[in-house]
């Protein structure tokens, strides 16, 4: 990419606070304030936050809003029906390739909020856009077009009006209750709720990407700085980059779309078989993603743990000297002192329990198959 | 930040010499660019190291780093407690986090080496 990079609105925050930056999905953000480790013990034991403005917004609304987005996402919208209720989905293509994961917030009446990957917010965009009945007006950022007639559906990219706070850790929750007072009613697992949190509306949600419990919390853009600035406040509150969000989200096998899976993967074999309805009708790719189902992928991704080195990404993994896949995810888990990875096997293969080896540039070392979540105590489980 | 009674190679290790043999670690600058030090793979006494080639590892979580040998010679000693505690290399680069002593083979080879003053100035440039 040589287009100028973006920033989220923390960028001025992250250089106060001596943040190591990276470019990641077009933005300049940060990897490290203190250290990875330190960031992910924090969260593991405190509470960390995290600027995920980069994050794509969408907001689709209307009468036609669920019946559009049943025909679009792998899972049934029908689970989500309860207000303020969310859930993990799929928008997958006709060959069952998968172009994004996402959750799907049911915000309000008639609408539906959608968080998707930064990386892939103009695919998305452009995704649902071309697949979009007739008579969908499109609305893209404060430029909206009123054609009243036609607004069965409308559907706006919120992304660059708002921002996204993950707050997250054991004590989270207390520091979130501490901000908005006893008005508060905490939303459960899964689910969205108004508050106001100093002064600043925002949208609280009961979900992560760490394993931990916590929140994230969606605001206007230009409340971000202080919303950011109100919560480092806590001292139990620690600033953490993209490297913890990494280490974290993959102790608890939590899929990164780009690296886990992409359009060349079908859920089935990305082990997301659980986030498409075996219910719903029609859905885009529901013919072929059932065909895999029924004969069995022939690759499976599994988890992998080594006691000596660290499997990073395209090292090559083997069985009795012949390679059978390579590293899509890989690093230390800080948790456990040990190297793991997700990798793509033959299913016969990807059993729990297989002795493999993982080549770590000169030596080859011992790798576990092992079922993720790898750590299998924290504050949700 | 780079104690004077040390010596440095262009690949951030220092050398502390003691007749003819030579303490080898890695530099404030490497760890700091590094970040936390998780795993360490070093070389068994006994083994032969060549100057200019890599004789072990450190990683941290986002990346690799090889160590380079400064001098020629045979690995007599090597800091065992770094294979379970990796993060002394950041907290005490200069001391505790020592890796290998090399007994030299050629220990004049540790004149060419950067004094602590012309190291500053090499990581003023590269940063």
């Amino acid at each position: 990419m040589t287009e100028k990079p973006l920033r989220t609105p923390l960028y001025d925050e992250h250089l106060a606070l001596g943040a190591r930056m990276v470019s990641f999905a077009g933005f300049e953000m940060p990897l490290q304030y203190s250290g990875i480790v330190a960031e992910h013990n924090a969260v593991r034991s405190s509470a960390g936050v995290f600027d995920i403005c980069h994050m794509s917004q969408f907001r689709v609304f209307g009468f036609g809003a669920r019946e559009y987005l049943q025909g679009l996402l792998t899972n049934d919208l029908d689970e989500i029906g309860e207000l303020g209720a969310a859930h993990y989905t799929l928008m997958c293509d006709e060959d069952g390739g998968i172009i994004d994961d996402l959750i799907v917030y049911h915000s309000g009446e008639l609408e539906y909020l959608i968080i998707g990957n930064a990386a892939n917010r103009l695919t998305d965009f452009e995704w649902m856009r071309s697949h979009c009945p007739e008579d969908v007006t499109l609305v893209q950022g404060t430029d909206r077009e009123h054609r009243p007639e036609s607004h069965i559906v409308e559907l706006v990219d919120e992304s660059d009006r708002t921002g996204l706070i993950a707050l997250q850790g054991p004590k989270a929750l207390d520091v979130l209750g501490e901000l908005a007072g006893p008005g508060l009613e905490l939303p459960r697992r899964f689910h969205l709720t108004e508050a106001v949190l100093e002064t600043i509306p925002v949208l609280v949600s009961r979900t992560g990407y760490t394993g931990e419990d916590g929140v994230e919390i969606v605001c206007h853009y230009s409340h971000a700085e202080l919303l950011w600035r109100t919560l480092l406040s806590f001292a139990e509150v620690t600033p953490c980059g993209l490297g913890a969000r990494d280490t974290l989200r993959l102790e608890m096998g939590y899929r990164l779309h780009g690296v886990d899976m992409d359009r060349g993967v079908d859920p089935v074999s990305a082990g997301l078989g659980w986030v498409v309805s075996g219910k719903k009708e029609r859905f885009i790719g529901c013919d072929a993603i059932e065909r895999i189902r029924v004969q069995e992928p022939e690759r499976r991704l599994a988890g992998l743990v080594t006691e000596e080195g660290i499997p990073r990404p395209g090292y090559s993994v083997l069985r009795d000297g012949v390679e059978v896949g390579k590293v899509a995810s890989g690093t230390f888990s800080p948790t456990l002192g040990k190297g793991i990875a997700t990798v793509y096997l033959p299913v016969e293969i990807a059993e729990p329990g297989t002795m493999l080896e993982v080549t770590i540039r000169r030596r080859s070392v011992a790798a576990l198959v092992e079922p993720p979540p790898f750590v299998k105590s924290t504050s949700l489980q | 930040m780079y104690p004077s009674d040390l010596k440095y190679d262009k690949e951030h290790e220092w050398v502390r010499v003691n007749g003819d043999i030579a303490t080898v670690g890695i530099s404030h600058f490497a760890q700091d660019q590094l970040g936390e030090v998780v795993y360490v793979d070093l070389p068994a006494p006994g083994d032969s190291v060549t100057l200019g080639e890599p004789f072990g590892e450190v990683e941290s979580v986002k990346s690799v780093s090889e160590l380079y040998a400064p001098v020629n010679g045979e690995v007599v000693k090597v800091n065992e407690s770094l294979t379970d505690s990796p993060e002394i290399i950041n907290e005490d680069p200069y001391g505790e986090g020592w890796m290998i002593e090399i007994e030299m083979s050629e220990p004049s080879e540790v004149d060419v080496l950067l004094s602590a003053e012309e190291y500053e100035v090499f990581v003023t440039e590269e940063e």
